[in-house]
């Protein structure tokens, strides 16, 4: 065997894969980015009306509090899910890019890099949506809101490249037999 | 002539317990430098499963397989990629051609892997492009492309980092007679100018008539080992 280097190529390749792989599916991806960012705004908008309770009756209170929990925990589930389906319908594009040389390190960071792009748009443009939505409906302070907005745009991210990243993982270290036998 | 592939009792089993397929049952075979090699099979005989031990895409369950002297199960992932990038070239059936990325981006995709520079892989990926008579189209996405043109991409992506050996799985099994006869000349023409091995997975009989040696493989098992062209 020729001399083993143990590099990657430059970060840019993985960046041109991982746009153009945004771009040709920008329906598709554009499609999960909506319903990322409908999650977020569900969020963002009742942590808005949550942190601004100031003088409400406890009961008011309880309930948005209860709300709120609720629309976290369906923000991840869709979040999780938009994600993870449009990783598993490559598996085969993973097993091909294999044959070709890249490393399970560079597939993963595709699918990071595109999951950044598409985690960070969807959930900012969802985030202010939901606050600033409350805001003017319900004249909560703006400064405030921004807080919110800043908490749930990260966590819209870290879900995103969460449950994009974690089958890319699984999918690089199939064998790429395996990973081209799949078919969706 | 040297072996440039050598496998020693390949067992491959899909499942375990009763459920259990002995896809390859102990398979020893060597492939010399330079030959024209087609592995022969009716379908559930073995062939892709050879064909994907041979390349590195799965493990064996028994055996070995040694690439130019290397068993590749002792491989990390990491060398593993190293040998799938500069040892070997694949061809698929479905041509798997990276449907976001245009002809000319599929053929270099490979060479960034090896470190080229961009327009080094760019020249390179052009010169390949030519050769399978594809210049012209360089930048059309496999969509915009036919059948066979896509094939004929995939070939010069095979080639991309000048393997020793390519890997055809079934390569004319989704074209027409016509289309498949003149990808199976470009294959033997590459085999001979740039001296590279060919290892191809089929079952059609235009291929065999082209052919160095014959692989007949038979439930898992090599049946028989057919001599053919006399090699010039």
């Amino acid at each position: 065997m020729k001399q083993f280097k143990d590099v990657d190529p430059p970060l840019w390749v993985a960046w041109n894969q991982a746009l153009a792989g945004i771009r040709v599916r920008i329906w598709r991806h554009g499609l999960t980015a909506i319903g990322i960012a409908l999650g977020m705004a569900f969020f963002a908008s009742v942590q808005t009306m949550r942190v601004n309770t100031f003088g409400a009756e406890p009961f008011e209170i309880q309930r948005l509090q209860w709300l709120a929990a609720t629309s976290l925990i369906m923000c991840v589930v869709g979040v999780t899910n938009s994600m993870l389906m449009s990783v598993t319908e490559r598996y085969r594009e993973i097993g091909t890019i294999k044959c070709l040389g890249a490393s399970d390190r560079f597939i993963v960071k595709v699918f990071l890099l595109e999951s950044l792009v598409i985690g960070l748009v969807a959930s900012l443009t969802g985030s202010l949506i939901g606050s600033m939505a409350i805001v003017v409906a319900s004249g909560a302070p703006f400064l405030g809101s921004l807080a919110v907005v800043g908490v749930s745009t990260s966590l819209g991210l870290l879900l995103t490249v969460v449950a994009a990243v974690a089958p890319a993982v699984q999918a690089a270290r199939m064998p790429a037999a395996a990973a081209l036998r799949v078919d969706i | 002539m040297s072996a440039v592939v050598r496998t020693t009792d390949l067992v491959k089993q899909y499942g375990e317990g009763e459920t259990a397929v002995r896809a390859l049952n102990g398979v020893s075979c060597e492939i010399e430098e330079g030959e024209y090699l087609s592995i022969m099979g009716p379908s559930g005989s073995g062939k892709s499963t050879l064909f994907n031990m041979i390349g590195g895409l799965d493990k064996p369950s028994e055996g070995s397989v040694y690439v130019n002297s290397v068993d590749i199960a002792q491989l990390t992932p990491r060398e593993l990629a190293y040998l799938r990038c500069h040892t070997i070239g694949y061809i698929f059936q479905t041509f798997n051609l990276i449907q976001v990325r245009t002809a000319l981006e599929n053929v270099t995709l490979p060479m960034l892997f090896a470190g080229l520079k961009p327009d080094e892989a760019d020249e390179k990926g052009m010169k390949l492009l030519d050769q399978v008579g594809l210049a012209n189209r360089y930048h059309h996405r496999p969509s915009e492309l036919s059948g066979g043109q896509q094939q004929r991409v995939a070939i010069a992506r095979s080639l991309a980092n000048s393997p020793s050996i390519v890997l055809a799985d079934e390569p004319t099994g989704n074209l027409d007679l016509k289309t498949g006869q003149e990808i199976i000349d470009l294959l033997r023409h590459l085999n001979q100018e740039h001296s590279v091995t060919v290892i191809s997975a089929t079952h059609d009989h235009k291929m065999l008539d082209v052919s160095d040696r014959i692989f007949h493989i038979r439930d898992g098992v090599l049946a028989e080992i057919e001599e053919r062209a006399v090699r010039t």
